[in-house]
């Protein structure tokens, strides 16, 4: 506070000769301008809106990416996609990855949550120690499992050692099992983030309601039930939207681990999408999978919001 | 429930096996990246005479300082950018009531559920035509438009929360509506501020496939396209390709560590927002 007091007075003194107060019109407010939107507005445009109305134009024609002579194919591109079994193989898997994961991660993010919100000492070094995976780059962690699935991998090593031989397997390597092995790298990395915003809900818990349930005789069960379940209800709609989400636009981590295979075994919507336009310069065939992944988003984001935020609703 | 009892301690046991187990991993990482190559040994017993060679190998072969560089002045920038622009299109979005307000609102909100597959392809022609294909500008551009809708969505969400006494106050005493933002809207927004530098500085750090598509065949490069590079030109020498995963894990690990508090409440910021 360095001003001297005289200045200070001076200042407010100029202020309403310097700048007249608004005139003030009808309401007793004035909103802040509309071009303070317009910075964002223009970035927004340009990178997200102009450029996905032009892919959904280039669904339609037979585009390679390069060539400016191209011709409009009607809805040949999407018809194709219905008949191509490697397309609705990657749909198939799309939802399937992003439904085991949303399941997955958040029942045991949940009960990690549960874990740490206890007693117990170790709470705060696990919970830093639990959710660092989260921010490590998922291609960097999907290489490190690539190495360890291997046939000769540190886990079948791990299983060796305590005597599970039988489960020793090529975990990337076969096409039944691959899959799973995506799902399970995913959810070593991101349940540590479900228990998060799990964490930040449970703690948004007040500790009065719970003692009053014991007091009423509500056992451990019950309490969680019937007191901390409905106040867990935004987390919930939160991580389910994040995971499903993620789920579906997968793309970094089956590119490290698999490539999509063995064969199409693991082949998702998005790495069918990069292999179509970037290798096989199939570039409209590519935008019309892509347009059918933005429909999927659409149907289950929205479909997954309106049914939870009612049930958010309904339980508070 | 604050007690601390046998079953307390159970669950103190479960919860820290629970830690080793994802922690493995880890430990298999540094185990390996400190093997030299003659070394065969199972790679869950503890190497015996660990070497620092890979980490010099793969430091100077993978150009891993130059993407370390690039990685860092991309999500610098966008960051910033990506701050700047929704910050500030989110106070008269949250406080205009007119039509057009509502409707950008809306449009931002679509951009939420629009996947970035269907957008990065034809901007992919866009950023050639412009010559900005492998440099990093493409992906400053392209993350500054890309994270506006969320970022946007979390301000917006934030600011209707907060009562617009304080903005009305200071217009009346004569602010402009600039030096009204600059001087009591953004203050009041730190906390979200927070959660949005950490949300948007993960994900442009970590995004793979954007600059595998912009900077490809470009010597600038990001570290997540350098690592996969490395790993597709070492690919059986995973001694060296873990002791680059190591490199590219311990400035982001550093921060974290560092920073723990602010990032894991950063993280679970978006739902008091």
């Amino acid at each position: 506070m360095t001003t001297a007091p005289h200045e200070q007075l001076s200042d407010h003194a100029r202020l309403p000769d310097a700048e007249p107060v608004p005139r003030v019109r009808g309401r007793a407010r004035t909103d802040p301008p509309w071009w303070f939107a317009l910075p964002a507005v223009l970035l927004f445009a340009f990178v997200v809106l102009v450029p996905s109305v032009r892919g959904v134009y280039y669904a339609f024609t037979d585009w390679d990416g390069l060539d400016p002579h191209f011709s409009f194919v009607g809805l040949d591109n999407f018809s194709e996609l219905f008949r191509d079994p490697d397309a609705t193989q990657a749909i198939r898997h799309t939802l399937l990855i992003a439904v085991s994961i949303t399941v997955v991660q958040n029942a045991l993010g949940l009960l990690l949550a549960l874990g740490v919100n206890s007693a117990v000492k170790s709470r705060n070094l696990l919970r830093v120690l639990l959710f660092a995976p989260a921010v490590i780059t998922p291609i960097v962690t999907a290489y490190l499992w690539r190495n360890l699935l291997g046939p000769d991998g540190a886990v079948n090593s791990l299983l060796g050692a305590v005597g599970l031989d039988g489960l020793r397997q090529d975990w990337l390597g076969s096409p039944t099992v691959a899959l799973w092995s995506v799902v399970g790298v995913i959810v070593w990395q991101f349940a540590g983030y479900s228990m998060v915003i799990f964490l930040a809900g449970l703690q948004s818990v007040p500790k009065e309601v719970h003692e009053a349930a014991s007091i009423d005789g509500a056992g451990p069960v019950r309490r969680f039930w019937s007191v901390t379940r409905p106040l867990l209800a935004p987390a919930l709609t939160i991580n389910l939207m994040l995971s499903i989400i993620g789920g579906i636009k997968l793309f970094d981590q089956v590119y490290a681990l698999t490539g999509g295979g063995p064969g199409h075994a693991t082949d998702t919507l998005s790495t069918l999408i990069y292999k179509d336009a970037f290798t096989l310069g199939e570039f409209g065939y590519s935008i019309a999978l892509a347009v059918v992944l933005t429909i999927i988003v659409a149907v289950v984001s929205t479909g997954q919001y309106a049914v939870l935020s009612r049930n958010e609703r309904a339980t508070s | 429930m604050n007690r601390y009892r046998g079953r307390t301690f159970a669950l103190e046991l479960t919860m820290v096996a629970i830690a080793l187990v994802v922690g493995f991993p880890v430990y298999v990482l540094v185990n390996l990246a400190v093997r030299s190559a003659s070394d065969t040994s199972s790679p869950i017993s503890p190497t015996t005479s660990p070497t620092l060679q890979n980490f010099t190998q793969a430091w100077q072969q993978g150009a891993l300082g130059g993407a370390l560089l690039n990685s860092v002045l991309v999500t610098a920038c966008s960051v910033a950018i990506v701050l700047a622009v929704s910050s500030l299109a989110a106070f008269p979005l949250a406080r205009a009531t007119a039509r057009w307000s509502r409707g950008t609102y809306l449009g931002f909100l679509l951009g939420l559920v629009l996947p970035f597959q269907l957008a990065s392809l034809p901007l992919y022609q866009t950023m050639r035509d412009l010559g900005l294909l492998g440099t990093p500008w493409a992906l400053v551009l392209f993350y500054s438009g890309l994270q506006v809708p969320f970022t946007v969505f979390l301000y917006v969400g934030f600011l209707r929360a907060l009562p617009r006494d304080f903005e009305d106050a200071a217009l009346i005493d004569g602010c402009t509506p600039l030096q009204g933002f600059r001087y009591v809207v953004l203050p009041m927004l730190k906390p979200i501020t927070v959660t949005v530098l950490v949300l948007n500085s993960v994900a442009v750090w970590s995004d793979f496939f954007t600059p595998l598509l912009y900077l490809s065949g470009s010597a600038q490069q990001t570290m997540p396209v350098a690592i996969a590079g490395f790993v597709g030109q070492y690919v059986t020498d995973w001694n060296l390709i873990f002791a680059a995963l190591v490199i590219s894990i311990l400035p982001v690990l550093l921060v974290y560590f560092v920073l723990q508090r602010s990032i894991i409440n950063g993280f679970a910021g978006g739902l008091k927002g």
